[in-house]
């Protein structure tokens, strides 16, 4: 091999996608299940951790395989690598934390359509060797984590006055204890979420102008 | 009768697709630059919901559940192949898929250059997954139900992607700040739509 494991370019396939190419604000993939399940932290975090679980598995299996793909086909035996990822993933969540499992509810079964994963299979993984499609993986799971929990952190801290189930805003500051605050009910909503990455989108592009669209 | 338009109704606009669930939002965020392409997108994803949804429900029924086997003998009564669910729905999607893409290049070749990429992907939409994800969640009774859900998650999803291109549309003509434009304006609108669809939540059918 000409190049070393960590050399600089698998280096920025890792941290690219963390900002110049985040998969959610710039490359729009993966909207549908980034955004259903982010009310709460936690479920935030499980989904996140699927999902990069798929994604760098689905990665290497692809890449493994590429040479002996034909092309006509791929897409079925992408759909097919994926969806048995997303059964071991699923049986795996109900297993050891079936609560948030009940609260993922179908969006577990969604990974399999999450286009990210079928995405980066396209793009990435059917050209290039194991170990890069690999980073390209984790890189591109961590910039949807990202986006992820920070919806999860801001929807869950003023819709429920919690951050990971632990209450952060005191009892006594409540209406209903004599105090000044309410929780603001709309950010536990579905619309909300929306403009939680909208406003996301807006604070990422303002920092990095060569991302504007005209 | 009334049961199935209660059903049709409840899920176009109570449980539409998109502002509820976010199910289909690549497809949505992406397609929805003119009125034309959205409107034979949202054509093509009635058609396969349509489809997709009760041979789905047919296939849970009468393969995947606990004992939905003992059509074929009475000695599986305790076979459960749920956890194959996943599997076997995006099978059918796929192939479906493909059929309705042979279809449309036979019978319709004007709507199938329109189209283009956008057929094939309807297969990784995640709302014809979701769509049959929930059938199996919602436990229909029978086959009526679950194609009238079906149908009007489609419908849904149509009059979703319909209103954002025509907002988008307008959209081009104002002035908005340079770091929201294209994408994270589309974010906000669809937010707002949403809201609005929020109002469709406490009636009861």
């Amino acid at each position: 091999m000409s190049e070393t494991l960590f050399s600089r370019k698998n280096m920025k396939l890792l941290s690219d996608p963390l900002n110049n190419s985040n998969p959610i604000t710039v490359q729009v993939l993966g909207i549908c299940s980034a955004l259903a399940v982010t009310a709460q932290l936690k479920p935030s975090v499980v989904m996140a951790v699927s999902v990069m679980a798929v994604l760098a598995f689905a990665n290497v299996i692809i890449s493994l395989l590429r040479n002996t793909i034909p092309n006509r086909i791929r897409i079925i035996v992408q759909l097919v690598v994926i969806a048995s990822l997303v059964i071991l993933v699923d049986q795996v969540l109900k297993a050891y934390v079936y609560d948030v499992s009940k609260q993922l509810s179908v969006f577990v079964g969604l990974i399999i359509t999450n286009c990210i994963i079928m995405g980066r299979l396209e793009a990435f993984a059917l050209g290039n060797r194991p170990w890069p499609s690999f980073l390209d993986g984790l890189g591109n799971a961590a910039g949807y984590g990202v986006i992820l929990i920070i919806v999860g952190f801001v929807r869950e801290l003023f819709g429920s006055g919690s951050i990971y189930g632990f209450q952060i805003i005191p009892d006594s500051w409540y209406i209903a204890n004599g105090g000044f605050y309410e929780n603001n009910g709309m950010m536990i909503l579905p619309p909300m979420a929306l403009i939680t990455v909208g406003i996301i989108i807006w604070v990422q592009r303002s920092r990095n102008r060569k991302l504007i669209e005209d | 009768m009334e049961n199935l338009i209660n059903i049709f109704v409840k899920s176009i606009f109570i449980e539409n697709m998109v502002f509820a669930y976010f199910l289909g939002m690549c497809s949505y965020l992406a397609v929805s630059k003119t009125v034309k392409t959205a409107t034979g997108l949202g054509i093509a994803v009635i058609f396969v919901l349509g489809i997709t949804v009760p041979v789905d429900y047919l296939l849970e029924n009468y393969v995947l559940q606990e004992g939905a086997l003992t059509w074929l003998s009475p000695s599986f009564a305790e076979v459960d192949l749920s956890f194959l669910s996943f599997i076997m729905f995006i099978a059918v999607i796929a192939s479906m898929v493909q059929l309705v893409e042979m279809i449309v290049e036979k019978f319709a070749p004007v709507l199938y250059t329109q189209l283009g990429i956008f057929l094939p992907l309807i297969a990784v939409n995640c709302a014809i997954l979701g769509g049959s994800l929930f059938m199996q969640q919602k436990a229909f009774v029978n086959i009526g139900e679950a194609s009238a859900y079906g149908i009007g998650s489609g419908v849904g999803w149509f009059l979703a992607i319909v209103g954002i291109a025509a907002i988008r549309e307008k959209i081009q003509y104002s002035n908005v700040p340079a770091p929201l434009r294209g994408l994270g304006i589309t974010f906000i609108v669809t937010g707002l739509m949403g809201l609005a669809f929020m109002g469709f939540m406490g009636i009861k059918l």
